[in-house]
């Protein structure tokens, strides 16, 4: 059996999806590349469906099959994206022409072929070698743990479009290591294999981004050169400049400014943006523009403050806090290709601004650091969400954003000083939404502290374009309200909620409805009326927490009709797309692996003979063990990314450790499958059902003890907390195949397709169920399943079988 | 008689100039049902949006402007079918033609007279200056893309001389030699509104800002600069909910 092939086989695939991911976000948007991605993963229910089909006539070429569809796997990978890059897909136009969805369709279909191949692969090895099930989900649970982690490290040092070469490059291998009779060919095209993706040349693999992002505009400006590219997995980041037609970025300035930004160098990531490093020749005074930007908006009341930017990007609100006097300025930037720029390639036109003595550059996640740190600021800035907001755009659709949620605030106001601030600063959007669901978690923020009225410790200050919301542990004063209405005034901007009275009389600015003043209204009432406040709301506005951490959620069913109406008038950009793109993925998933799961039921009826357990057990146990185990692990993997703070890494280190735990488990279940156990699920299933209800449990007190901690402790604890779990995790899945084959082997096929079915259509699933339930809901409903699928382990039950067993009822 | 005749002998120059399939006069009045219908939708669009936009409807001077306006000549070879939809199209180069819709509203807020001087920042396909060219203003037009500014440019030019002017440059500082504006328009993306426009505008001047994603103008800002230089400005949203909290 080729258990090497099989894992490399998993190890390939799992890095194409993950790098299919990062690949969409820089050429078209993540949102379709979540969706693309998702159906292409149901080739592994296609695989399954094919095979129940065609029985078990591969069988006696075994070796030469799964070779060969190993070969075409890893030729189809890059040349499925390869030939979707050259598709004229264009997404932001499939509102007003049809034709764009005939693209969509084929994009769907193209991507679907080299996960096809790879689960031909897995499946028919289980198909064959039904009894070994958990030596062969052991192979490919660990391939897949290594392919995590290998596409991630690799995206460190190489451009994504080459990684997907060598990956590729690894299931050419896994087809040359599976190859009967292989040993002399294996010595001369193993090394050729793996040193292919070596040889293709940059041109014929280089990425063609949208000419709709904000890149790819730029770069038609006269003048416009790249200056640097950098890779990892958290974005590609390009630098460009332009010394004919200066960029000029500065957020919000007022339109009274008497004055302009200097230099500056666009910085995009996944070819979104600029930010921008802004030329600084060491005089705060020549940043004047930056005083004229409603984040400039706490410096009029602190004097010589200390300040925390968490996000500090390309270092804009640290310049912007020495323009206004800082006696200290801590910069929190999560992205260490970002952070180089400002600190080594470019600190010399940078002014060496982290050089800085009063400046400390800090590259962590903005939560975990707070945690960690014993000081206490003046103010705290989150500056404009937009500019880096792609940190996990490639491993999620729906990104969870632990940096704005109801406990993250309670953090930052017990490390400002008595009388300190956090500023959040946000791009204005009409109707408002995430500016109201920044006061909403504030509010409840507050209130969970204590306070019994809020809302007069919020000022908000708006431009036409940003807004900023100040918050304060001590109500503003009346003197500092007129302090800030007077620099209001002076630059154009309007005050809406000023220290707890509406304070926009004259506006400069005129919006077409009183948002502000209804919101401000709302928030001033009791918890009962701020409830009904956010379920009247036509957007999802409801405070963000730990436990349902989307705060980019704003969309609602109520108003979706509405939105449809609207949408030959240009409408659409009133419902924000991540929410109805999970819904389309979930739909898609269950359309398509409903037909992968009937088909083979109708055309396979003649071939398998009366079997012995139940199909309707079987389909009971796998769609409850696919849909348990990707809740689960999705659940706590979220669960353990707040544990380790840094969202790549905790991933990484996360389902790498759950992976290769899961893969020990199925060894081991060997063991209790061959023991005669009359249950062998009995212990697994319970193992998981306490060890899930104690995590539950304990994990809010454990994560307040131990965000503190150095991160290898933590990612210590976390892999130990890992570990149990996916242990017993790994053993219901083998468990189950190796009964169905010793009872009814031609089901096997049939049950891995249901399992994969399911799991795909689970994932996202997950993040719907969290956005409405939360993680700790997904997490009881998992294990739900997972004493549904003990109750329906498949058990011989009739007479003639094969391998009677005890029944269980 | 004499106007309309005047100007299908230059449709047929530009027609001539970018060797587009529009030899005959068959296809010039094909285009022209199609401009009159569109006109129509736009003129319905805009009494539906009526309390969207605080603008009971389109003026007519615009719509009629419209109707004269050739926005087959504005369009790539390619999209040529769909010309007289009312719908934003690619022309290339990452950028779009606005929805008419949303470019009769941009005109309409302006509120200029015959004879005004606009400034466009952004010339993109070259249709909102002929537009306004259409409504005898005199237009001068800053684009980037040099392409673009090609393109409209050689268009604009054969269609209105004595109208129209586009430079290839970079919009941020304005066009200070004819300055002071009585309107501006800013199409191209900006972090914020350049000091120079705001100083080049007239007191007393309007300046339109649209807003959204390529394909998706969701809002305009309507910037005014009152006699005694004051700044301050408006959201006009083309659709929004009705109301937004609703339910009770």
């Amino acid at each position: 059996m080729p258990l090497l092939s099989i894992a490399l086989i998993s190890c390939a695939a799992l890095g194409l999806e993950i790098l299919l991911m990062r690949l969409f976000a820089i050429v078209q948007w993540h949102h379709f590349g979540y969706l693309a991605v998702s159906l292409a993963m149901l080739g592994y229910g296609a695989a399954g469906a094919a095979l129940a089909m065609v029985g078990d006539r591969p069988h006696p070429a075994f070796h030469k099959a799964f070779a060969i569809s190993a070969l075409l796997f890893g030729l189809t990978a890059p040349i499925a994206f390869l030939a979707d890059q050259a598709m004229p897909f264009n997404a932001l136009e499939i509102l007003w022409d049809p034709r764009q969805w005939l693209w969509l369709s084929l994009q769907y279909l193209l991507l679907f072929v080299p996960f096809f191949f790879a689960a031909f692969c897995l499946c028919l090895a289980f198909s064959r070698f039904g009894g070994q099930s958990h030596r062969i989900y052991g192979a490919d649970l660990w391939g897949a743990s290594a392919g995590g982690l290998l596409a991630l490290g690799l995206l460190f040092m190489l451009p994504p479009q080459r990684v997907l070469l060598v990956v590729a490059s690894l299931a050419l291998a896994a087809a040359v290591l599976a190859w009967p009779s292989r040993r002399r060919i294996v010595y001369f095209l193993l090394p050729a294999v793996l040193l292919l993706p070596w040889t293709i040349p940059d041109k014929l693999i280089a990425l063609h981004p949208s000419q709709y992002k904000s890149l790819s505009h730029y770069l038609l400006v006269p003048g416009a050169r790249t200056m640097a590219e950098k890779h990892s997995p958290l974005g590609q980041v390009t630098v460009v400049e332009n010394r004919l037609m200066l960029l000029r970025h500065a957020p919000g300035l007022s339109m009274s400014a008497d004055s302009e930004p200097p230099e500056q160098l666009g910085v995009f990531v996944d070819g979104e943006g600029p930010g921008a490093i802004t030329r600084f020749d060491g005089r705060p005074e020549s940043l004047a523009f930056l005083g004229q930007m409603p984040s400039a908006m706490p410096y009029q009341l602190l004097h010589r403050p200390s300040v925390l930017v968490l996000g500090a990007g390309a270092g804009m609100d640290v310049l912007q806090a020495l323009h206004h006097g800082a006696k200290s300025v801590d910069a929190v930037e999560l992205d260490a290709n970002v952070a180089a720029l400002v600190a080594h390639d470019h600190a010399a036109f940078a002014g060496r601004l982290y050089q800085l003595p009063q400046v400390k550059l800090h590259v962590a996640e903005a939560r975990s650091f707070v945690a960690g740190s014993r000081q206490r600021f003046d103010l705290i800035v989150l500056p404009l969400a937009d500019t880096f907001g792609t940190a996990s755009a490639g491993l999620y659709g729906l990104a969870e954003d632990y940096l704005h949620t109801t406990e993250a605030f309670r953090f930052y106001f017990r490390h400002l000083e008595p009388d300190g601030m956090l500023v959040l600063n946000c791009w204005m959007q009409l109707p408002p939404r995430d500016l109201i669901k920044l006061a909403t978690t504030a509010v409840e923020a507050l209130a969970q502290e204590g306070v019994v009225q809020p809302v007069p410790h919020l000022v908000l200050l708006r431009s036409w374009q940003t807004a900023a919301l100040a918050v304060k542990r001590t109500p503003f004063t009346a003197q500092e309200v007129t302090v800030l209405q007077a620099f209001a005034e002076a630059q154009g901007f309007d005050f809406e909620w000023a220290g707890g009275r509406v304070g926009n009389e004259a506006p400069h600015h005129r919006l077409d409805q009183p948002y502000f003043a209804e919101a401000f209204d709302a928030l001033s009432g009791t918890a009962r009326e701020r409830a009904d406040f956010y379920r009247r709301y036509k957007f999802h506005i409801a405070p963000s927490s730990d436990d349902r951490p989307y705060f980019q959620h704003f969309f609602t069913w109520r108003a979706f009709p509405e939105i449809l109406r609207l949408k030959e008038r240009g409408g659409l950009p009133l419902v924000e797309m991540g929410y109805p793109v999970l819904v389309a993925t979930w739909l898609q998933a269950v359309v398509f692996g409903a037909l992968l799961i009937l088909l083979p039921l109708r055309v396979a009826k003649w071939r398998a003979a009366a079997g012995s357990i139940g199909r309707g057990r079987v389909f009971g146990y796998f769609a409850a063990l696919g849909t348990a185990f990707m809740l689960l692990e999705m659940a706590f993997l979220q669960k353990f990314v707040l544990l380790l703070g840094h969202p790549l890494y905790a991933a990484a280190a996360v389902l790498t450790a759950f992976l290769f735990f899961a893969g020990a488990g199925s060894r081991v279940s060997g063991r209790l499958s061959a023991g005669g156990h009359k249950m062998p699920m009995f212990w697994p299933a319970i193992g998981i059902v306490l060890l899930g209800m104690t995590y539950l449990a304990a994990l809010p007190s454990l994560l307040a003890i131990c965000m503190s901690w150095p991160l290898a402790a933590r990612l210590a604890l976390g892999v130990a907390l890992v570990a149990p779990l996916a242990f017993c995790m790994g053993m219901p899945f083998p468990l189950g195949m190796t009964r169905v084959a010793s009872a009814e082997s031609g089901l096997l096929p049939w049950a891995y397709g249901v399992n994969a079915c399911f799991s795909v259509m689970s994932a996202p699933l997950a993040t719907l169920l969290a956005i409405e339930i939360g993680f700790s809901g997904v997490v009881m409903l998992a294990l739900g399943l997972y004493v549904a699928a003990l109750m329906t382990f498949p058990v011989a039950g009739h007479a003639g079988s094969r391998h009677k067993e005890a029944g269980y009822a | 008689m004499a106007r309309g005749n005047g100007l299908l002998a230059r449709l047929l120059a530009v027609s001539l100039l970018f060797s587009a399939p529009l030899t005959g006069v068959a296809d010039e009045q094909k285009f022209v049902a199609e401009r009159l219908a569109m006109v129509h939708e736009v003129a319905q669009q805009a009494r539906a949006s009526a309390q969207e936009t605080g603008r009971p409807a389109i003026k007519a001077e615009v719509l009629a402007a419209m109707e004269r306006t050739p926005r087959h000549l504005f369009v790539p070879e390619d999209q040529l079918r769909y010309a007289y939809r009312n719908r934003p199209l690619p022309i290339g180069y990452g950028q779009t033609i606005s929805q008419p819709f949303v470019v009769a509203l941009m005109t309409d807020l302006l509120d200029v007279k015959p004879g005004q001087r606009v400034l466009e920042i952004g010339t993109g396909s070259g249709y909102q200056a002929a537009l306004l060219a259409e409504l005898s203003m005199e237009v001068y037009s800053i684009e980037i893309v040099e392409p673009l500014a090609q393109r409209a440019g050689q268009a604009l030019a054969a269609l209105y001389p004595d109208k129209v002017t586009v430079r290839h440059g970079d919009g941020y500082h304005g066009w200070e030699e004819y300055a002071p504006f009585d309107a501006i328009i800013v199409t191209a993306a900006a972090s914020h509104v350049p000091p120079p426009l705001v100083k080049q505008l007239k007191p007393g001047g309007r300046m339109v800002i649209p807003l959204g994603a390529s394909f998706l103008i969701q809002q305009l800002v309507l910037v005014e600069k009152a006699s005694d230089g004051r700044i301050s400005s408006r959201e006009v949203a083309p659709v929004r909910f009705v109301p937004l909290t609703g339910g009770h």
